[in-house]
């Protein structure tokens, strides 16, 4: 038997039963937008939460990106063409609730033409020590299959790809005092197989540095394995006057040479029928040990890569949310909620610089950056 | 090599929930009758699912980070 079988096993045989609580019934139909960087992403998601019985609970989500890009990166590889693209997600789920011990699995299935992934999740958490105390444990495994698209059809050429995703997750929750809760989350995930982007390119030099004058583009290239560990910590405080504080911090480490801090803070404040929030959020990174803006000579290092995702650099965020909810007298449903959420999101690269200007030699191109708006408008109804 | 130890870590982390769970006798030190702030929404970690978990995909896809953040999540290509 695999280690991770037998993990799974013992994770399923190895608790009793107490009582907890199954998530609330509700559904909600949300409208997304992110633009930024030319890149325009919006669309729909529906998420419906509903109790069979006393123990039992199912969830549904279908969610839906249509994506519109003239990124930098599609702007140096293709020109001044954007393409555009549709990425469906569905999801199903289920609770579990036996005794104090609530039992979680959950399928999700994405598709975007080229790119079709499959996770499943299970997961199992426990109260314990007066209920002061919820420990969880969760295991995913995905499968990815990668294509490429040349003219809106895919590339035979190129054939498809695998990827295969496994992470393990472990957190606990712990009350503090009468208004302090505080949680701890470790994961670990591990991915093996195609993981680059068959569109992307890096950066090649014209003549070695430092005559180096303009640039030619070649194929990213990859190691096939990676692996994350990242930890957090987080507390949320009830204020005496009815508002809640909630803080986070989160690091992370990978096998490609990344570590990375993200700090969260977000204040809630309530006011008759009116909820207010407010956030902000910072996160920083250093670049992957194979990580470039531009490479001395073609295929200089066995992996190279370009993806500014994998680049040094930090992005801050404000949030901005005002809540109304409505008491209905209906037994079928009790309560709605209409909220619009605003972000302002700000990535500053430290090491990825502008290369539509060939005018001015690699080195000289500007670093970039990119400003970018999320906007969440959704209704949610208590059921 | 990582796969294994992460496994060795999961056993871990299960044989000590496995113990701990039959250490019922600790008093809580927080009554049942004195967390109401506990059961107000706006203490709620997953007050708005849907919404939450955009903005996570928002920040994932962008981001090398990945993992930690309480909640599993599925894969895409979207970057």
């Amino acid at each position: 038997m695999r280690p991770t079988t037998y993990s799974l096993l013992l994770l399923f045989l190895s608790f009793s039963a107490f009582a907890g609580v199954l998530p609330e019934d509700r559904i909600d139909v949300l409208y997304h937008r992110y633009d930024g960087g030319g890149v325009k992403v919006d669309g729909p998601s529906v998420l419906i939460r509903k109790k069979l019985n006393e123990s039992v609970a199912l969830n549904a989500n279908y969610y839906v990106d249509m994506v519109t890009s003239a990124s930098i990166d599609v702007q140096m590889i293709s020109g001044a063409s954007q393409y555009k693209e549709r990425r469906v997600q569905r999801s199903i789920g289920a609770d579990w609730l036996r005794g104090k011990t609530t039992y979680t699995a959950s399928y999700i299935n994405s598709d975007e033409g080229d790119y079709i992934a499959d996770t499943m999740n299970l997961g199992i958490s426990e109260d314990m020590f007066g209920d002061l105390t919820t420990v969880s444990l969760g295991y995913s495994r995905g499968w990815d299959k990668v294509g490429r698209n040349v003219n809106h059809h895919l590339d035979p050429a190129f054939g498809q790809k695998n990827a295969d995703h496994q992470s393990w997750r472990v957190g606990l929750s712990q009350i503090l005092t009468k208004h302090l809760i505080t949680g701890l989350n470790f994961e670990v995930q591990t991915s093996e197989g195609y993981l680059q982007n068959p569109y992307r390119q890096v950066r090649v030099c014209d003549l070695p540095p430092p005559n180096c004058t303009d640039y030619t583009l070649e194929p990213e290239v990859y190691p096939h394995t990676h692996t994350t560990n990242a930890a957090s910590v987080d507390a949320r405080y009830f204020l005496p006057y009815r508002a809640a504080l909630h803080g986070n911090y989160r690091y992370g480490h990978d096998t490609w040479g990344i570590g990375s801090h993200t700090f969260e803070l977000e204040y809630v404040h309530p006011w008759r029928s009116w909820t207010f929030e407010v956030g902000g959020r910072y996160y920083a990174q250093n670049a992957a040990d194979f990580y470039a803006d531009i490479f001395p000579f073609s295929r200089s290092q066995n992996f190279e890569a370009r993806d500014r995702n994998l680049s040094d650099f930090a992005s801050y965020s404000g949030h901005l949310g005002v809540t109304y909810d409505f008491k209905l007298p209906w037994s079928w449903l009790h309560g709605l909620s209409i909220n619009l959420f605003g972000d302002y999101i700000q990535y500053k690269y430290n090491d990825f610089r502008n290369p539509l200007d060939r005018s001015l030699t690699p080195f000289e191109q500007p670093l970039y950056d990119v400003n970018a708006y999320v906007v969440r408008f959704f209704v949610a109804g208590y059921l | 090599m990582q796969v294994r130890r992460a496994s060795a870590y999961s056993l871990l982390a299960i044989t000590l929930m496995a113990n701990l769970s039959g250490c019922g006798h600790i008093e809580p030190w927080v009554k049942p009758y004195e967390r109401s702030a506990f059961a107000d929404p706006i203490m709620s970690a997953d007050r708005n699912p849907a919404s939450s978990s955009y903005i996570d995909h928002v920040h994932e896809v962008r981001e090398a980070a990945r993992g930690a953040s309480g909640s599993a999540g599925g894969g895409c290509g979207c970057d």
